[in-house]
């Protein structure tokens, strides 16, 4: 008899949370709504039509989700081994540097080559940046939250002084455009969606939700990671080299991060400018991997749902005016909600015992 | 003799057990009321429902025949309760005088009055003759000089009653004897006491009046004077024990592991093990006795791969091993059974069939290069789980569900099943309830008489009287001699506990 | 190069004050146990609350008090997190985060229709200490300053006599350590680290005020960008002390006002500026690698407690 039930427990476990999550969320924004004067109704149905409306709307929701697999993925992969990578942000800017630069270079390359180069270099620039607090962990112990938060503005900082010093053109504050040979876009869909910028690097962020997944929960890789994310000292007792899984998992994380910045600049922007602030994403990456629960294919369901929302915000700004930040109120508002999963689970406890 | 405190049908029961039913306790003024059971008989949930940290699910307390109701640790205080628990209440960053004053501190114009604090903690280390350092950190104080501090700490709050949660585990059995004497001075006093313990020795020697508590019930109370250990020990398991482990004859063979005069340092960087020498040999059982905190641990964890030596030779089988990886360890036929299950011994969000193969998921047995193979791997748990008697015999469970017991059978099971040359066992039965430990017990000299070498380190003096064949005393850092156990005595290994040179 | 110095001197205070009050805020947090990477939100919160209410009321006082308020109210949702619902507290600090930056962006759009505020007329003005600020340089540079600049340091000056001379300040270092030890002597632990949060909070609020209505006179969506983490960095290289914390972002201010005024002394031809502005973190990093060790952090730090019931 059992089996079932246990079965249906699981998946409220796992399901519950975030969904509860999900709806709490998208309360919150309503009153923010209501509370400044606007219709909730009309403003989520407009969002709606952002997300799923037509083609070009669609189709930018799947160029928006993209970096957030890349960024969620990271973040969920150190976190099976015990990191908490709050530098996904850093990793995610040195990945579009890299990936401009190489994309610019070398035009005359044939174009899987090409861009194979790019995101190599993308994953290389993520994977050293990811490596200072890998190390330090690994060897001294020193926490990853704090070095990764502080080598996320040293990344703004030192990417905008590469541009600025050495890899402007002319009078822009901007790299060079990449070269046809690295671009990563699909013109056929582009055209078909009515200018949608939809690219391949969407493929590339599927093929590591999966392979991210295998190394996981099929390989002896992955049960040392997880065992060392669980837990360190039964992982050492096992024979297990704590320090180089953590290393390693960083180096991992860094570089899908990396690719992911290289994938952002070869499949939409086409160069790196200069920011005064950090591109967001790598911070909407752990969101994402807080929502899908740290599991590869949940990262999937969360980069949906995350960039679905910031997609639909912007059609819902254009078109009742409620300004677009609701968004990131909504997104905070749920991960402050699965943050606090015990309140979570206390609610989902009440409405078992009323059944 | 006045009642002081009465527990009338307390029970308190959380989410999967139920810690105390309908428990009957009164404890008389000026007496020293021992409370007996094994680990996990509900000893602690009902002293610490008497001292406010939790509250009862039902029942009534009366403290000096006033009905009360403790709902928090100040109320408990206020009513003259005072609790030294197990594990230290302490904070270490903190001097001695600021952790007694800590909660109801001296004031001078609403500030902090430090000065004033040392003051009256010197006056009441005085008048009770437990003598403290109030300004040295508690970080830097012995363990003895701690249990004065906690002790302190009841009397600055005016305790009359004071519970004493387990008070010797960490003591010698010198430093034992100077509880004691506080406990008989407080007890002049008119002060009572309520003394948490599950050994019978030291209840006989101390208590006036015993409340025996089993699985939750409180089994019997009687006076010291009219009852014998044995009486206690089958009320307190609740069927007659036999302490003795039955034994092939003693007849050691070669010597398997081989320490010469190693040291190694403890997490604080402190020495911690200055100069060990010992052999293990085949077919015996070498006990290493000790207080907790004299080098054990490091002991192990040195010749585990754990901990890096600074000095010396491990050998094994004449192969020098100083210093390998823990792998390397594992592979060269060393098992271990470490003192935390929790810590080190299991990956608690592991199911148990990965937990099975910790240390050998990567070997040819159970991955094709770097593909784990799970079906081998969950053939291997099934036939552990039925060897080794695991409950429930699901290889899909995490270890996280499992009882003490059955968490401690993984392991050992894990640690076996892999025929090691050498099995270290640390604390082997720590927490666990009678059958579980006479499980262990079995195992462990199974591999003995199997003539495998067996190193047993545990700070139960009475285990490892009955299960080594040779006893090494640890103390602090240095082994201070052996014995071969049918010539040792509790006294003469209590000395040598306490830094005397043994023979 | 009198002048300059100080120039740079009174310049590094401007800088160093917003960091002082939000690297307070973290040591009362993080010494009852609670990490706050949440401080950034809270200054982002702070600084657009006192700059909407300066421009509202044309009081920059009651900015400041908006900004304290407003920070202690967003802390008040990590507390509820952290200490009530046991979240993990990292966590709940990026949903803080998040939490300030789309909120003061989603008001900014509604209140002036766009990404910024207007410029705020009635900011903080200086005060003039009577004699001292007639000190030839120092003067100038050290009692010509703004109000918040004093309140700073007072405020270091106080949080030290809390934390050591109180017994609040007794009791919230001892739930930092060993809560349940705490909890044991009768000490209510969710009370203390509920007051500390909420204390953070509102100087982290503070803090933002001093940026938005103390230097910049505007908010906008870059005005905070990152202060909340150096004062993070801060609060761990002053090894989570009130004096470590106020020297640590005197030394981080100065790195900003070498920044800022590079390029007016001619600093530039030696040192990119780029690099004055990674030094906080770059240091917070190497003292974290050397020799600032977990020795020095609370030992409870980022633990949640759970009373036994």
């Amino acid at each position: 008899m059992g089996k079932q039930k246990i079965w249906a427990k699981d998946l409220l476990e796992v399901a519950g949370v975030p969904a509860i999550a999900i709806i709490l969320g998208l309360v919150v924004g309503a009153v923010a709504m209501l509370w400044m004067g606007y219709n909730p109704v009309i403003g989520y149905q407009s969002l709606l039509r952002g997300i799923f409306g037509d083609a070009y709307s669609f189709g930018e929701t799947i160029r928006s989700m993209t970096p957030l697999i890349f960024t969620g993925l990271a973040v969920a992969f150190a976190f099976r081994t015990g990191l908490f990578n709050i530098g996904v942000e850093g990793q995610f800017v040195l990945g579009m540097l890299a990936g401009a630069l190489v994309g610019a270079a070398w035009p005359q390359l044939p174009w899987l080559l090409h861009v194979g180069l790019a995101l190599g270099a993308g994953a290389l620039a993520g994977a050293l940046w990811a490596a200072v607090p890998g190390l330090l962990k690994g060897r001294f112990g020193v926490h990853e939250v704090i070095t990764t938060i502080m080598l996320n503005y040293v990344s703004l900082i030192l990417a905008n002084y590469l541009i600025r010093n050495f890899f402007r053109v002319q009078e822009q504050e901007a790299t060079a455009n990449i070269a046809p040979s690295a671009d990563l876009s699909i013109a056929l869909l582009k055209q078909a969606s009515g200018g949608a910028r939809i690219h391949w690097g969407t493929v590339v962020a599927l093929g590591l939700v999966v392979l991210v997944a295998f190394i996981l929960y099929k390989t002896t890789l992955g049960f040392e990671f997880r065992a060392v994310g669980f837990n360190p000292h039964a992982a050492q007792y096992g024979g297990i080299n704590v320090t180089k899984s953590l290393i390693l998992s960083m180096l991992i994380s860094g570089s899908i991060a990396g690719v992911g910045g290289a994938v952002e600049i070869l499949g939409v922007f086409g160069r790196m400018a200069v920011s005064p602030i950090l591109p967001g994403v790598g911070f909407d990456g752990i969101a994402v991997a807080l929502i899908g629960n740290n599991n590869p294919f949940g990262v999937l369901f969360g980069s949906f749902l995350f960039g679905a929302l910031k997609t639909g915000a912007i059609q819902m700004q254009y078109v009742t005016q409620v300004p677009y930040a609701i968004i990131r109120v909504v997104i905070a508002a749920i991960v402050f909600f699965v943050a606090i999963k015990e309140l979570v689970r206390r609610i989902l406890r009440l409405k078992r015992r009323e059944v | 003799m006045e009642t002081v405190i009465e527990m009338r049908n307390i029970s308190k029961i959380f989410p999967r057990v139920v810690a105390n039913d309908k428990i009957n306790l009164s404890v008389r003024q000026g007496e020293i009321h021992a409370l007996l059971g094994e680990n996990g008989a509900g000893k602690s949930t009902l002293m610490n429902i008497l001292y406010g940290l939790y509250q009862p699910s039902a029942g009534e307390i009366y403290v000096k025949g006033q009905k009360v109701s403790i709902t928090n640790p100040n109320v408990a205080i206020a009513l003259g309760i005072g609790m030294v628990h197990q594990h230290f209440m302490l904070i270490p960053t903190l001097t001695v005088a600021e952790n007694i004053v800590l909660g109801s501190e001296p004031r001078r114009y609403g500030f902090l009055d430090m000065r004033k604090a040392v003051a009256m903690v010197e006056e009441i280390s005085q008048r009770y003759g437990l003598k403290v350092d109030p300004q040295a950190k508690v970080e830097s104080i012995s363990v003895g000089m701690q249990q004065r501090v906690e002790i302190l700490k009841a009397l600055y709050r005016g305790t009359e009653i004071l519970i004493l949660d387990e008070p010797t585990a960490v003591l010698t059995p010198q430093e034992i004897l100077e509880l004691f004497d506080i406990m008989h001075n407080l007890n002049t006093e008119g002060k009572s006491i309520i003394f948490i313990t599950h050994k019978l020795k030291e209840i006989m020697a101390i208590a006036d009046r015993i409340t025996i508590i089993r699985r939750g019930k409180v089994i019997d109370t009687v006076t010291t004077a009219s009852t014998s250990p044995r009486e206690l020990a089958a009320k307190m398991v609740g069927r007659e024990v036999s302490f003795k482990v039955n034994k092939q004859e003693y007849s050691p063979g070669e010597t398997v592991l081989q320490l010469e005069n190693v040291q190694a340092l403890n997490s604080r960087k402190l020495p911690a093990l200055k100069g060990i020498s010992l052999e293990v040999r085949r077919g015996e059982i070498l006990g290493i006795a000790g207080v907790d905190g004299n080098g054990q641990s490091e002991l192990v964890d040195v010749v585990a791969g754990l901990r890096k030596a600074t000095a010396g030779h491990i050998k094994l089988l004449r192969k020098d091993i100083t210093n390998a990886s823990p792998r390397k360890v594992i592979a060269a036929s060393i098992s271990h059974i470490p003192e935390d299950r929790h810590l080190r011994g299991l990956v608690l969000d592991f199911t148990i069939e990965e937990n099975m193969v910790l240390e050998t998921y990567y070997q040819a047995e159970f991955a094709n290069g770097i593909i784990l193979n799970n079906k081998q791997i969950q053939m291997h748990a099934k036939r552990l789980i039925q060897e080794f008697d695991v409950r429930p015999p699901d290889q899909k469970t995490l270890a996280r569900s499992l009882s003490g017991g059955n968490q401690q059978k993984v392991i050992i099971a894990r640690e076996v099943d892999r025929d090691p040359n050498l099995l270290i066992a640390a604390q082997p039965t720590r927490g666990l309830d009678v059958g579980a430990i006479e499980f262990v017990h079995r195992r462990l000299v199974e591999q003995r008489d199997k003539g495998k070498a067996v190193l047993l380190v545990s700070l139960d003096l009475d285990e490892i009287m009955d299960l080594s064949d040779r006893i090494a005393v640890i103390y602090e850092g240095n082994i201070v001699g052996i014995v071969a156990a049918e010539d040792a005595d509790e006294a003469m290994l209590g000395f040598m506990m306490a830094g005397a040179a043994g023979n | 190069m009198l002048p300059i110095l100080a120039t740079l001197l009174g310049n590094t205070l401007l800088y160093a004050t917003p960091l002082i009050f939000a690297a307070l805020g973290g040591v009362f947090s993080e010494r009852s146990g609670v990490v706050n990477i949440g401080l950034e939100g809270m200054m982002t919160i702070g600084a657009f609350a006192a700059a909407v209410t300066a421009l509202g009321t044309g009081n920059p006082w009651l900015g400041v008090v908006a900004g304290m308020l407003s920070g202690g109210l967003l802390a008040l949702l990590h507390a509820v997190a952290a200490v009530t619902f046991r979240a993990d507290q990292v966590v709940s600090g990026v949903a803080i985060n998040f939490m300030a930056n789309g909120f003061s962006m989603f008001m900014l759009y509604k209140l002036y229709g766009g990404g910024q505020t207007p410029h705020i007329a009635t900011k903080l003005a200086k005060w003039a200490i009577p004699g001292l600020a007639k000190i030839p340089y120092l003067g100038d540079a050290l009692f010509n300053n703004y109000p918040t600049v004093y309140l700073a340091f007072f405020t270091a000056f106080l949080t030290w006599v809390v934390l050591y001379k109180t017994t609040f300040g007794l009791r919230l270092r001892s739930v930092g350590e060993h809560p349940l030890a705490a909890d044991t002597m009768g000490i209510n632990v969710y009370f203390i680290r509920y007051t500390c949060v909420i204390i953070s909070g509102c100087l982290a609020g503070i803090g933002g005020a001093a940026v938005s209505i103390g230097i910049i006179a505007e908010f906008t969506e870059v005005t905070i960008v990152g202060q909340g983490f150096i004062a993070l960095a801060a609060m761990i290289f002053g090894k989570w002390t009130p004096w470590g914390a106020l020297g640590a972002c005197m030394f981080f201010g100065a790195a900003n006002a070498l920044d800022a005024i590079g390029q007016t002394i001619g600093l530039t031809k030696y040192a990119n500026p780029a690099f004055f502005s990674m030094l906080p973190y770059l240091l917070t990093i190497v003292a974290l690698a050397g020799f600032i060790g977990r020795a020095n952090a609370p030992a409870a730090d980022g633990k949640p407690y759970e009373k036994g019931r």
